[in-house]
């Protein structure tokens, strides 16, 4: 697919081509055996199938726009003249058949740029780079397949009418766009790994792809920190996938986890890419996260951690992310740290912002410390202030039976 | 590829006050930048909106508004008309236009209408 958006410089009919060329190879291969290289042979047939729907297309548009011509009417959509241009130079010479990595990498640069809407560039990467089918995605975002269909359409549309460019950009716009395709990884991820719907199977895939476009962006780009830090940050969480839900279904907190469960090699893996990228000496906010992330990975248990060093980071963190949920996990780890009347502090001067007032884990973890320093009275208001904002049932369980403890339920 | 910026800002300053004679100076740069990379085709500033007239044609009776299609604060102030690669080279140049620092540039790609002639 990306080898071939290279080519023919249009999204949508590279997609189309390479379907062509698959389902000629699926009877044209079980007849004639497989080819030497059945790679560069479905490039080249899918390349071939490119130019053909090319020509076709502008062939029947001319006659369309003839014929409407004649009429006398008015002209068609001219939304769908922007299609007549040619399309730059074009391909040129046979160079280039094989699938390079570097396409791979242009192609994510495409759908990740930001004149896109940022929710589309996370689902046109899953439908291009990672091939997922439009249901996936719709059943990975909960939306109807319908929509999630229009929405990729009018993207592609958008990439050829505005003529986005296919490849990774120089380097005085590398910066601001290399941050963008962080992002849309990373969202791909919490994607796969937060959402409270959607299948199961598709999620854990979501966190999958998320880590291999991670992995590839650090290959590709090892002199920035920030991309190996990504992928350190998805392998430390990841890492505890097998330990993070019950059979039921039901969500196991950090502290509850069974750490013999958590995967050693991810957690070796993400610690050592994350040593090297420091090195270098820039640190970023996913450097910062994925050394939150290590902070937990190498402590036998939550109260084995390191809370202090914790609430440094995250202090260092919201230099890069100034939000209040950032400021909130800071008061968490330094009431481990330093006792719940500090982290209280910290909370109650976040109490007014809007963001945190309709979040019900602010109010949750409000009252937790409220409670430890004995405001029993404030600590059940905090647990119905929570419980207003309709929490997930396991969460809304905890609080029925915190309720019960203070006496008041 | 023909890339269209309206430019949305609040007025013109006055004529003769500093804050016009700063603006026409940013202008100068910005127009001459794009001159000198030989991507620009036209440029413009337009009357303020008092002096714009909405057209719109219905059941082939011409209805005419005084004034702009929306009432909003920033007005379509202007225009600048490249000549570029593609997007990422107009976005640069819609960047360097002083719209861009007190009001927006809408980047519109221009169809290329001669080819139906």
């Amino acid at each position: 697919m990306a080898t071939l958006t290279r080519l023919v410089r249009d999204l949508e009919a590279a997609e189309d081509a390479v379907q062509d060329a698959c389902a000629l190879a699926v009877s044209k291969w079980s007849a004639e055996g497989v080819p030497a290289n059945p790679g560069s042979w479905l490039i080249g047939v899918a390349r071939h199938k490119a130019v053909d729907r090319m020509r076709r297309d502008i062939k029947r548009r001319e006659k369309e726009v003839a014929a409407t011509r004649e009429a006398g009417g008015p002209g068609p959509d001219a939304g769908r003249y922007g299609y007549l241009e040619p399309y730059g130079d074009g391909p040129s010479g046979d160079e280039g058949w094989e699938s390079l990595p570097d396409d791979e990498l242009g192609l994510i640069f495409l759908c990740c740029h930001p004149s896109l809407d940022p929710a589309t560039r996370v689902a046109l990467t899953l439908r291009s780079v990672c091939g997922l089918a439009t249901s996936e995605i719709a059943a990975a975002f909960l939306v109807p397949e319908p929509t999630m269909a229009q929405r990729l359409v009018r993207a592609k549309r958008k990439i050829r009418q505005a003529r986005i460019s296919f490849g990774v950009p120089g380097p005085d716009n590398l910066a601001a766009r290399l941050g963008s395709v962080l992002r849309v990884v990373y969202l791909v991820f919490t994607q796969g790994h937060m959402a409270t719907g959607g299948n199961e199977l598709i999620r854990g895939g979501l966190c999958d792809q998320a880590v291999r476009l991670a992995r590839a962006l650090a290959a590709l780009m090892p002199q920035e920190p920030e991309a190996a830090g990504l992928l350190a940050l998805l392998l430390l969480t990841d890492a505890r996938r097998g330990a993070r839900s019950r059979d039921t279904g039901d969500i196991i907190l950090l502290e509850d986890q069974d750490r013999g469960c958590w995967d050693r090699a991810m957690i070796s893996e993400g610690e050592t890419l994350l040593e090297r990228a420091l090195r270098a000496g820039r640190p970023g906010p996913y450097q910062l996260h994925a050394a939150i992330a290590a902070c937990h990975s190498c402590a036998a248990s939550a109260a084995d951690t390191d809370w202090r060093e914790i609430a440094a980071l995250y202090g260092e963190l919201i230099r890069y992310e100034p939000t209040p949920v950032v400021e909130a996990n800071r008061a968490v780890a330094v009431a481990m740290a330093e006792g719940p009347a500090a982290g209280l502090v910290i909370l109650d001067a976040l109490r007014a912002h809007p963001q945190m007032s309709r979040w019900p884990q602010f109010h949750i973890a409000r009252a937790e410390l409220l409670r430890r320093v004995g405001r029993f009275a404030e600590a059940s208001d905090a647990y119905r202030a929570a419980l207003r904002l309709e929490p997930a049932v396991p969460e809304q369980a905890f609080i029925g039976q915190r309720m019960r403890e203070l006496g008041d339920g | 590829m023909k890339y269209m910026l309206l430019l949305y800002g609040p007025d013109l300053p006055e004529a003769g006050t500093d804050e016009a004679r700063r603006l026409f100076e940013d202008w100068n740069v910005a127009r001459g930048a794009m001159e000198d990379a030989g991507v620009l085709i036209d440029c413009a500033p337009l009357y303020p909106v008092t002096s714009s007239t909405t057209v719109q044609v219905r059941d082939g009776e011409m209805l005419l508004t005084d004034g702009p299609a929306a009432e909003i604060k920033e007005h379509f102030g202007g225009f600048t008309l490249i000549e570029c690669a593609d997007l990422d080279e107009a976005l640069k140049w819609a960047a360097t236009l002083p719209t861009a620092r007190d009001g927006s540039v809408e980047v519109r790609p221009v169809i290329q209408v001669q080819q139906l002639a």
